[in-house]
Parts: structure tokens; sequence; C-alpha cells
């Protein structure tokens, strides 16, 4: 299928969405239009409404806390993931005392850590850096452990052969096993930094994207809550997008990313 | 080649050493559930300095563990490993290893692979970027340095690999299969490439594959082992085939037909007898001739 194609069918899907949301509420074919749009608004409303928000300044107040939230849970969930995987791969007792422990603290809804973090950490963005972390954290670590024990035997052979000490060894084969792993599971990571983020938000705070849709829904105000969303998932898909940038630029050595060059 | 051997404490006949000499050597490996596997027995092989020596035998013979015991990767659960009359302990350090798999590091270059071979040996990067640049391109790949394995040919990460392990410039070369993967036109590109590095400065070589051909044509020895488990050295023939010489051509030559029957008369035994065992999943390529 060629890309106009392809293309034209998504917003065609994205049409007649919007057609019969605008169908249902915006005539009284399914019960009084008052109602329905006290329910469901109505897409034009949602769209203004977002429109609104996005061209004015409040909006990227919130952007950018629930952003900095993002980054700070990513970046430091991932360096204990980092560290811990490493630690973990290269001593099989440290690995086998802790197993139960880890797939127990996995297995844990970290929803319900929330309030908990809100009590620790107070209203501010730390409760909710604290939230993504636990999330972050097991993606990462989980990858770096896997990356590093399942180095090719014949790769670490190979580099021993060549004389390489453990620290070459770690520098030339095992870092960059790791970050392998860890970059496949890039896209999730991020995406529960972000989820860690906006849940805290939603439960307890002043402030960010969760903030906000929590706040309209509270006056049940409908078409503020559909607009937070829409903006919420412009966000995602931007900041998803910037990953991809990111990935292709650091797998490029990997078959079937990026582009090969001439044969 | 027990004569070689010079007695002991005699410091002054070290060039007279064996490059590689395995004495007695069993190989027994502990498998999952307790059970035991001995792979190779009572090997007694000496390899002399310059000497290429290939080893065949029938698949699952224990071909690549006696080539890992010769290079550190596995310590044997009898007998002595001496490196020019020096016991070893640990890795080869004086053995530049070619896999049979796969061995770069995907995440690396070309030129970075070969790069970095030389930095346990602490030269400076420049001098190493001049020096695996040069490599690359006494292999054929000038124009290839900067892709990375994926976007090689099987035969051009041979090459690659083939770069990395002779820019350390080893005393002894082991080499495992290294052209199993290939198609066959490549494989005779890659032992006539390989003949003609080797020749330069004639290390101890030892060839480990299953093309009895492949063997002849390349080497100054052929060694046979029996079939598995417990295997062992049946026979030992010296090649009287002149070099250098070319693997495409040297096939035709009477010389190489007569020694092909002799060599062949033995391992047929081990092949049928692997076969027999339920091992031989793999014919020995070149017996049909």
């Amino acid at each position: 299928m060629n890309r106009v194609k392809l293309l034209s069918l998504q917003v065609l899907v994205m049409i007649v969405f919007l057609a019969i949301w605008h169908v249902v509420t915006t005539t009284s074919l399914f019960g009084d239009i008052k109602t329905t749009q006290f329910f469901f608004s109505t897409p034009a409303d949602v769209l203004a409404r977002t429109w609104k928000q996005l061209t004015g300044a409040d909006i990227y107040y919130h952007l950018g806390i629930t952003l900095t939230e993002t980054v700070l849970a990513f970046v430091i969930g991932s360096a204990a993931g980092i560290f811990f995987g490493f630690a973990f791969a290269r001593n099989e007792l440290l690995a086998a005392v802790f197993d139960p422990y880890i797939k127990a603290a996995n297995a844990l809804p970290r929803v319900v850590l929330a309030p908990i973090f809100a009590l620790w950490f107070g209203l501010g963005i730390w409760s909710k850096v604290a939230l993504g972390f636990t999330l972050v954290f097991f993606i990462v670590f989980f990858n770096v452990y896997q990356g590093v024990r399942e180095v090719s035997p014949t790769v670490l052979a190979n580099a021993r052969m060549l004389g390489m000490n453990e620290r070459q060894l770690f520098r030339h084969v095992y870092w960059p096993s790791a970050l392998t792993w860890m970059f496949s599971s890039l896209h999730t990571s991020v995406g529960f930094a972000l989820v860690g983020a906006v849940v805290g938000e939603y439960l307890g705070s002043s402030a960010g994207l969760g903030y906000k849709i929590h706040e309209a829904e509270s006056v049940f105000d409908v078409t503020g809550v559909f607009s937070g969303m829409l903006i919420l998932a412009i966000f995602v898909i931007l900041i998803d997008s910037i990953v991809t940038l990111v990935e292709n630029r650091l797998l490029v050595w990997r078959p079937g990313q990026s582009s090969t060059t001439t044969t | 080649m027990e004569s070689k051997v010079s007695p002991p404490g005699d410091r002054g006949a070290a060039e007279e050493q064996p490059a590689v000499r395995l004495a007695g050597i069993d190989i027994t490996f502990h498998l999952k559930g307790g059970s035991r596997y001995q792979a190779v027995k009572g090997i007694d092989l000496a390899v002399a300095p310059g000497e290429f020596v290939s080893v065949v035998g029938p698949t699952g013979c224990g071909k690549s563990t006696l080539l890992n015991a010769a290079a550190g990767l596995l310590t044997p659960s009898a007998g002595k490993v001496s490196i020019f009359g020096q016991p070893l302990s640990g890795l080869n350090r004086r053995a530049g290893y070619l896999f049979q798999q796969d061995a770069l590091m995907p995440w690396k270059t070309a030129l970075d692979n070969v790069k970095v071979a030389l930095e346990p040996m602490g030269v400076s990067d420049a001098e190493a970027d001049k020096r695996a640049r040069d490599w690359l391109g006494r292999v054929g790949l000038r124009a290839f340095v900067e892709r990375y394995p994926h976007m090689l040919s099987g035969g051009q990460r041979k090459r690659v690999a083939l770069a990395q392990m002779l820019i350390r410039d080893p005393e002894i070369l082991l080499m495992d299969e290294p052209f199993g993967p290939l198609d066959a036109q490549t494989r005779q590109i890659m032992g006539n490439l390989l003949l003609d590095l080797w020749s330069r400065d004639r290390k101890a070589l030892i060839f480990v594959t299953h093309d009895l051909e492949e063997a002849i044509a390349l080497s100054d020895r052929v060694v046979v082992m029996t079939a598995g488990p417990a295997a062992g050295i049946v026979a030992d023939y010296k090649v009287p085939l002149a070099r250098p010489r070319d693997i495409a051509e040297i096939r035709l030559e009477k010389a190489f037909h007569e020694i092909h029957r002799d060599i062949w008369a033995s391992l047929r035994v081990e092949v049928q007898k692997a076969y027999a065992m339920g091992e031989g999943r793999e014919l020995v390529e070149g017996a049909a001739s």
C-alpha cells in the first residue's frame, strides 16, 4: 500500500469518527441534545477549547511541569536500572537472593504507591517522579540484566582472545549489549515515565496535565476533560517521535534499523 | 614429533619447541543432570612454528573442543597443553582465534572492530586507526571500513575477523571451521587470501575443518580424528604439495588426488562410525570425489 492511500484512509477514519460524534451530540436523534452534550461534549467544542488552550500560555506551564517530571523519572529510573541491572547480572548470588523480592516489588500495582509517595515527598513534582521511577526502574533493570546475561558467548570469547581485560570487556562488550536492550525498550520506559507523572498529578497535585484533567472532571467540564486528553495525546506522540529519532541515531548498527548505505 | 621436543631444562633450545603441544589431553564435559560426556581422550599433537596443520574428522568429534583447549578457553580434565614449551594456564595470550560463528562486535564498524584489537596492547588511537585501515585494505575491504557487520556479506565479515585477528600479530593462529558458513566460491577466495597472508610470515596454524579437500589444499599436515565420544587421533599425514599453492588449481593435480585417497580411506571409517552412532548428521564434504 502506498503512502498517500494509507494516509487518506487514516484521515478517513478520523473524519468518520468525528462525524458520528458530531451527529450524536448535535441532533436529537439519540435523545435530548443538552443531555448528550453534557456527557459527550461536541467535537467542535473540544477542538475549539484545545485550540484556545494551545494558543494560550497557561497550558505550557502545566506541560512544562509534566515534561520535567517525565524526564526526571526517566533519567533517575534508567540510571538506577542500569546500575542494578549490571550489578545483578555480574553477581549470581546477589541475583539469586533478591530474585523473589524483585519479582514481588514488580508485581505490585504502582498506583497504590501514589498516596504513600504524596505523603513522603509532598504534593510537588517529586512524588510524581517517584511514581514514574518505580515504573521505569523495573523495565530498564530487567532489560539491562538480560542484555548483560545474553551477550553472545562467541563475541565474548573473541573479545577475551583479543586480550581484553575486565574493564575493556565492560566497555566494548557488556555495556553496548546492555544499552541495546535498554534502547529497545525506550518507547515503553519513556511512556511509563509519562504515565507515572500524569497518574501522580491526577491523584494529587497543583500543576501538570493530570491536574488539568482532574480539575475539569471535578466540575463536570467534559469539554475540558476531552481537550486535556487530546493535548496529552499530542504531547505523547511528540515525545514518542523524539524517542524514535534518538533510537534510530543510536541503533544505526542494527539490521533493519535506519537505512543501509549503498550496496 | 617426539624427537623434536628438547629435554627439560634446555632453555637454549626454546626455538625448537613446538608452538603448540598437546600431551595426553582428555576433555570431559559435565552435563546437566550429573551425566558426563567425554569429548576427546588421550590426544597427543605437536605443531611446529610455521607449520599449517589441519584437523579433520566427523561432525561432533571434538575438533573444536581440542582447539579451545589450545586457546585456553577450556581446561582439559587431564593432560598438558604447552605453548612454546611453557605450560598453558588461563587464556593463550600468544594465540589468535578465528571463530566459526560471527564473533565481531555488531555495534562497531569494521574499522572499530579491527582497531579495538589493538587496545589491549596499548597502541595509541591514531596509530591503531592507521594500522586497522591498512589491514582492512590487505583483506580487500578498503571501501567498507565504515560498514557495520550486518551491512557486510558473510565473506566480508570473515575478512574483518581475519584482519582483527592478524593485526595483533599472534604467534599461533587457531581457526575453527572459519569458512564453514560460506558458499563454495567464497571459500576458495578466502582460502587463497588466508594462504597469501599466512605465507608472508608463516605462523603456526591449526585449522579445524570438516572439508577434507580444503584441509589438503591449505595445509602442510592433515590430522584425522576418530568419531566421538572419547575421540582420538587416528592418522597424521604430511601433504607433499609445493607452495605457493592456488586452492582451485591444486585440486586438479595428481598428487592431490593421491593424498586425498589415502586420507579419505582412514577418514571414511570414522565418518561411517559416526553415522552408525547417529552423530554424523552432516556428511564430510569432499567425500564423493
